[in-house]
C-alpha cells in the first residue's frame, strides 16, 4: 500500500468534497423531510407550522389512497417483471446462439434504443401512439381485426399501456444483463451439456442458471427500486389517471406535495417510501446476495 | 467460443431465428421511428384517422418549436445544466473514486456502499424537502439548483465507474512516482487520471444522459428561466387540441443526442445501469 506523510489528511482531501456535497444535497433534505413530516406544514399557510407528532404518519398508514397507490406500484412490478425476465431470457438465449454475425450487433444496437429513450418522451409517445382515434396502436390491432380500444380513457387499459411501455423500455435491459450472464458459462461445460441433451430447458436449468443468478439478483433489486421511483413516463402519459387508475406511489406523493400543497403529509409518505425501499433492499441482499458473495 | 463460432458459420442460420431477431429490432425501433415521422407531419396530416404512413415530410414543426415556442431556449438550459453538473460530478467524484481504489481506511466499504445506494432512493423523497429549502432561499428556477440536486445521481455513477477504472491502473506506477518524490495529488492528476480516461469518459456520458433526461426535479424546481427541455415538452400536453407534430419534434430533439451517446457507450450501458446491484 502507498505511504504518504499525512496519510489521513490525504484521504480526507480526496474524499471530503464528495462526501460533504452528497451530505448537503442528499442527506440534508432528508433530515428536513423528517422535520416536516412531524408538523402540519402547508404551503398555503406557512405562518403556522404546529408540531403534531406522529399524526401525519398515522394518517398515511391508515390512508386507503396511499396503500392503493402502493398496491398499483407493486401490481405493475409483479406483472411486468416476470414478462421482462421471460422475454429478456428468450432474447438473451437467441443472441447467445453462435454464428449470428452482424445480425447480433444490429440487434444489440436496436436494444439500446428503448433504454436510451428519455422517460418523459416515452410517456409523450404513449399519448401519441395510444390515442383512440389518431393512434397507430389502434390502427395496427385493427389490421388484426380488433376493434379500436380506448387506451388512455379507460382505467384498466391505461394501466395496460403503462405496463406496455415499462416492458418495452426495460426488456432490452434484462436481455443484455442475462446475455452477459450467459457468456460467463465456460464454453466446454456448455458444449458438453448440449451434446448430452437436445432439450434447451434442461441446459438452461442445470447448466446456465447458476451463472445467471448474479444478473437475476441485480435485476430484481433494480427493477424493484426503479418501479418504486417510476414517475416521468406515467406522469407525461396519464398524469395518474383516468381517476387514479395509474397513480403510482411517486405520482401520489407529487400530487399531495405539489398540487394539494400538504407538505407535511407528503413528507411522511416520502419517509415511509424511503423506509420501505431500505427494508426491501436489505431483504433482497439478505436473501440473494449471501449466495452470490464468494 | 471460437470453435462454436466457426461451426456456426458453416451452418446456415435458421430462418426462424432471423425472423425473430428482425421482429425484436422492429419492436425496439418502431416507437422511435413513429416519433421521428410524426415530427415531420403537419398538424393536419398528424390528425388523420387512421394514421398515414406516407406523406410529404416537412421541417416546419422544428422551426416552430425552436424559434417560436422557446424549446430552443429550454434545450440550451438542459445543455447548461447537464454539462455543468457533469463537470462538477467529475471534479468531486474522480478524487473520491481514486481514494476508494487506492487507500485502505476504516469504514471504506460502508462509505462506498453509501455512495452507491443513492441509486435506490426515489427522487420524489428528495424533491419535496429540496423544493422547500430552495424556495426559502428564493432560488427556485435557477440553473445552479438543478446542477446541485443532479449530483445526487451523478456523483454515485461517477464514483461507481471510476473506482473500477482506477483499480485497473497498475499500482507500480504510483509506487514508482512516490519514490520519485511526487505527492498524492500529483500522482492522481498526472499519472492515474490520464490512464483512467476511458472510464472517466464513460461516466461523463452517463452523467450527461441522466441529467439531460431528468424530468421530476426540473418540473418541481423550475418555472420559466431555467426550464429544461423535458419539462418544456410536458407543457405541450395541456389542452385538448394536442399539437402532435410539435410534441414529437421536441421529443426528437431531446432524444437524438441521448441515443447517439448511448450508442457510443453501448458496451458499458448495462454496466452503468446495474450500479448498486452488482459488485
Amino acid at each position: 500500500m502507498l505511504r504518504f506523510q499525512n496519510r489521513r489528511l490525504t484521504i480526507v482531501g480526496f474524499l471530503g468534497p464528495a462526501v460533504v456535497s452528497l451530505l448537503l444535497v442528499g442527506i440534508a433534505p432528508l433530515v428536513f423531510a423528517v422535520y416536516t413530516s412531524f408538523h402540519r406544514y402547508q404551503l398555503t399557510n406557512l405562518r403556522k407550522i404546529p408540531f403534531i407528532g406522529f399524526d401525519n404518519y398515522l394518517f398515511v398508514l391508515t390512508d386507503e389512497v396511499f396503500w392503493q397507490a402502493m398496491g398499483r406500484t407493486f401490481t405493475l412490478l409483479l406483472i411486468s417483471l416476470p414478462i421482462q425476465l421471460a422475454l429478456g431470457m428468450g432474447i438473451a438465449l437467441l443472441l447467445h446462439k453462435p454464428g449470428l454475425g452482424y445480425l447480433r450487433t444490429l440487434t444489440r444496437l436496436g436494444l439500446v434504443i428503448p433504454m436510451a429513450t428519455t422517460y418523459a418522451v416515452v410517456g409523450l409517445l404513449g399519448q401519441v401512439m395510444f390515442n383512440i382515434k389518431y393512434g397507430v396502436v389502434n390502427q395496427l390491432i385493427g389490421f388484426l381485426g380488433v376493434p379500436p380500444v380506448n387506451w388512455l380513457g379507460d382505467p384498466s387499459n391505461a394501466f395496460a399501456a403503462v405496463v406496455f411501455w415499462d416492458i418495452w423500455q426495460w426488456t432490452p435491459f434484462c436481455a443484455l444483463v442475462l446475455l452477459a450472464g450467459l457468456t460467463t458459462v465456460p464454453g466446454e461445460v456448455e458444449e458438453a451439456a448440449k451434446l448430452e441433451t437436445k432439450n434447451w430447458w434442461k441446459v438452461l436449468r442445470h447448466v446456465q442458471l447458476p451463472f445467471l443468478i448474479p444478473g437475476l439478483t441485480a435485476l430484481f433489486i433494480l427493477r424493484t427500486a426503479d418501479t418504486l421511483k417510476l414517475f416521468d413516463m406515467v406522469f407525461t402519459m396519464t398524469r395518474g389517471g383516468p381517476g387514479s387508475s395509474t397513480e403510482l406511489i411517486s405520482l401520489l406523493i407529487q400530487r399531495v406535495g405539489f398540487r394539494a400543497f400538504d407538505q407535511g403529509l407528503a413528507s411522511a409518505q416520502a419517509i415511509i417510501l424511503l423506509i420501505l425501499t431500505i427494508v426491501l433492499s436489505m431483504l433482497y441482499i439478505r436473501f440473494f446476495y449471501k449466495e452470490v458473495a464468494q | 467460443m471460437t470453435r462454436a463460432d466457426a461451426r456456426g458459420r458453416r451452418r446456415a442460420l435458421p430462418l426462424g431465428d432471423i425472423a425473430l431477431l428482425l421482429l425484436i429490432i422492429l419492436f425496439c425501433v418502431f416507437p422511435f421511428y413513429w416519433m421521428v415521422t410524426t415530427s415531420l407531419k403537419t398538424q393536419v396530416v398528424a390528425l388523420s384517422a387512421p394514421p398515414v404512413w406516407t406523406f410529404e415530410p416537412t421541417f416546419s414543426n422544428y422551426t416552430t418549436v425552436l424559434f417560436d415556442e422557446k424549446v430552443g431556449a429550454s434545450l440550451i438550459n438542459s445543455l447548461i445544466v447537464a454539462v455543468f453538473t457533469t463537470a462538477l460530478a467529475l471534479l468531486l467524484g474522480t478524487p473520491a473514486a481514486y481514494a476508494l481504489a487506492r487507500f485502505e481506511f476504516k469504514g471504506k466499504r460502508d462509505l462506498w456502499f453509501w455512495f452507491i445506494t443513492n441509486r435506490m432512493v426515489s427522487p420524489i423523497v428528495l424533491a419535496l424537502p429540496f423544493f422547500l429549502i430552495v424556495r426559502s432561499f428564493g432560488m427556485l428556477d435557477t440553473h445552479i439548483i438543478l446542477i446541485l440536486i443532479y449530483l445526487t445521481f451523478n456523483l454515485p455513477i461517477v464514483i461507481w465507474i471510476c473506482t473500477d477504472q482506477f483499480r485497473s491502473v497498475p499500482k507500480d506506477l504510483d509506487e514508482a512516482a512516490v519514490l520519485d518524490g511526487a505527492g498524492p495529488l500529483r500522482i492522481f492528476w498526472k499519472i492515474c487520471l490520464p490512464l483512467a480516461a476511458p472510464g472517466v469518459a464513460v461516466s461523463a456520458i452517463f452523467s450527461f444522459i441522466f441529467s439531460w433526461n431528468e424530468l421530476m426535479f426540473a418540473l418541481v424546481l423550475t418555472r420559466t428561466a431555467a426550464k429544461t427541455a423535458p419539462a418544456m415538452a410536458v407543457g405541450f400536453m395541456e389542452g385538448y387540441n394536442l399539437p402532435y407534430g410539435k410534441i414529437m419534434a421536441t421529443s426528437t430533439l431531446i432524444v437524438i443526442p441521448v441515443v447517439i451517446f448511448a450508442l457510443i457507450a453501448s458496451k458499458q450501458l448495462v454496466r452503468g445501469l446495474t450500479m448498486g446491484a452488482v459488485k
